[in-house]
């Protein structure tokens, strides 16, 4: 068991009459990538806004890398790096003068700044845009060079606010690699996103919030194992429809849900059935299937279920 | 834990050393923009021209000295008060954009910001003084009371400057969002000239002749028109700001940063919270 790197317990911030988080707990393994999941307005940034000692909790205490967020937050703003969402770099500098400008303003000596600056442009790929003035980059280089600002101290924890929301799949594909590299060098890195397949692919742990508050925490296959397996049949005959619904409801407990004439899909529960089993059953009942498939639930479906939405958060 | 607890001199020292480095963000934005100095440069240069043919051939100085010369102490006083304008907008992008968060998520010297942009505001405003003072000279204008008078017209714009920009940097703050600010620039213009910048007080109608004696571009105005000795110098009669304009302008001064440096700070600190 690592040590936790950041802790946060009970944390409570409103705005007004909104409650942005109400009690929120969560514990980050030093070295992993946790993934805070939720959909807009589940407060995520304000979170993280608060473990980066941008705002005060009104009620609840977090320590990050060791330190008070509130207390101690000059000691924390030494050991963490921010990005995404609500950070950003001046528009009118070129890539090379902001990361200069911030390097400096981190207290490293000019000629530290400068060797930091360019080390940094060459690590994620952005020499060639380096001399160019950012208000001309794509929106993929600006969250790249937002990103990099934020490692310029090494930092122990990184924060990344929806590092990727609003980009296209090759420029998410980039960033999901820069944070790759970063944590293959022994970064903790505290993710947010409301992209479950970007959690999926980038976090060791998950945490789901919804309403200020943290409703599950898991490895993306914990999570996925809460739901049970799915069961998808395909009919040879969509006549066989009823007596299928029939069978399918007395092994899951659930109503299926059916798509199209002859598809019909359910989640089951726990993970016992076995496929032969099913088979059977259908069989049994008179139902020829052209295609019985056991599989593992996707963390959209997981999330669904979780937030009982109707809908997917996109 | 002396770390927690860094020396006054040591923070004082990074809060000089860090505004120093905001200051040079500044000159960089101007760098890699050009036309953006162009501009704020020939705005001023555009002034002169305009205020002193266009306007100038209808207005009559009270005491009958030239138009253009009355009039240059006013257009200074105009691009002193600008300073509002130019921190408030630039304070109010850094908050919305997140450049603010991002400074004040690094282990800077806190207050560096506000120190860094009202710094970097004084350099902008000196160069605009002296492209000010090269148009003036161009249409006749020039002080006429010698080196030290002049210098002392000069000292007073840049202290009621930096005071000024204080003030942008608290409305910046309070905007927080650079569309609302850029969307208050226009606001500037009708409050400058409301004042004895471009005409005499005399002959607005009582209420507005009160607004317009105290307003701080008046005092600071009727201060240039004495120190250059420039026509325009205000009968004996009048409010009490125009007659002492020296050391009206000198309180305003004093008063603006007493009221705005610690509420720019304050605002700064807790922006977001
Ligand atoms: N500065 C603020 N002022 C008022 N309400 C806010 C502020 N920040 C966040 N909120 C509200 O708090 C809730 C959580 O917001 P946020 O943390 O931004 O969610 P997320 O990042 O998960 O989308 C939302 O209802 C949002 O409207
Ligand atoms: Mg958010």
């Amino acid at each position: 068991m690592t040590d936790p790197i950041v802790v946060a317990e009970g944390l409570h911030k409103s705005y007004g009459s909104t409650h942005a988080l109400r009690g929120l707990d969560l514990t980050v393994p030093k070295g992993t990538v946790c993934g805070l999941l939720g959909p807009n307005g589940a407060g995520k940034t304000t979170a993280v806004r608060i473990l980066a000692t941008l705002s005060e909790p009104d009620a609840g205490h977090a320590r990050v890398a060791g330190h008070d967020v509130v207390r101690e937050a000059g000691e924390v703003r030494k050991r963490i790096g921010l990005a995404g969402q609500y950070a950003a770099v001046d528009e009118k500098l070129t890539g090379r003068a902001n990361l200069r400008m911030f390097a400096r303003l981190c207290h490293l000596s000019r000629r530290e700044a400068h060797r930091r600056a360019d080390e940094l442009l060459e690590r994620l790929g952005l020499v060639d845009a380096a001399d160019r003035r950012v208000s001309g980059y794509s929106g993929g280089m600006r969250r790249r060079l937002d990103l990099v600002t934020s490692l310029i101290l090494r930092p122990e924890v990184l924060f990344l606010d929806e590092p990727t929301t609003g980009l296209d799949p090759r420029s998410r594909g980039e960033i999901w690699d820069n944070v790759r590299e970063l944590v293959a060098q022994g970064s903790t890195v505290l993710l947010t996103t409301q992209y479950l397949d970007e959690a999926d692919q980038l976090a060791d742990d998950i945490a789901v919030v919804d309403h200020g508050q943290v409703i599950a925490t898991g490895t993306p296959d914990e999570l996925k194992a809460t739901i049970g397996d799915r069961l998808d049949v395909v009919l040879d005959d969509p006549a066989a429809l009823r007596p299928a619904v029939t069978v399918l409801k007395a092994l899951a407990g659930t109503d299926p849900t059916t798509s199209g004439a002859d598809r019909l899909s359910v989640a089951l529960p726990g993970r016992g059935l076995r496929l032969a089993e099913i088979v059977r059953e259908l069989d049994r009942a008179g139902v020829a299937a052209a295609d019985v498939r056991l599989r593992r639930p996707t963390l959209d479906e997981v999330f669904l279920r979780l937030t009982d939405r109707k809908e997917l958060v996109r | 834990m002396t770390d927690l607890a860094p020396t006054l001199g040591h923070r004082l020292r990074w809060t000089f050393t860090d505004g120093l480095t905001l200051v040079g963000r500044e000159l960089g934005r101007l760098r890699h923009d050009p036309g953006e100095l162009v501009a704020a440069l020939l705005f001023p240069a555009v002034m002169v021209v305009l205020f002193g043919y266009v306007f100038g051939s209808a207005i009559q100085v009270p005491d009958g000295g030239d138009y253009r010369e009355y009039l240059m102490p006013g257009l200074f006083a105009m691009v002193t008060f600008g300073a509002v304008m130019g921190v408030m907008t630039r304070t109010a992008t850094d908050a919305s954009r997140g450049v603010m968060d991002r400074f004040r998520s690094m282990p800077m010297a806190r207050s560096a910001v506000p120190f860094g942009q009202t710094g970097a505001d004084l350099l902008t405003g000196l160069l605009m003084l002296a492209v000010m003072v090269g148009a003036g000279l161009l249409v006749g204008w020039q002080p006429h009371r010698g080196l030290i008078p002049t210098a002392q017209a000069f000292l007073l714009m840049i202290v009621l400057r930096y005071a000024l920009s204080w003030v942008g940097v608290w409305l910046g703050l309070a905007v927080k969002n650079d569309q609302v600010a850029d969307a208050m620039v226009p606001l500037f213009l009708p409050f400058t000239m409301l004042s004895n910048a471009f005409v005499p007080t005399d002959g607005m109608p009582g209420w507005l002749r009160l607004l317009a004696d105290w307003n701080p571009v008046s005092a600071l105005t009727a201060a240039a028109r004495e120190l250059f000795g420039n026509p325009g110098a205000p009968p004996a009669h009048v409010a009490w700001p125009l007659a002492h304009p020296v050391t009206a302008v000198l309180l305003w001064s004093a008063a603006l940063l007493v009221i705005f440096v610690p509420l720019s700070l304050r605002a700064y600190l807790r922006n977001g919270r």
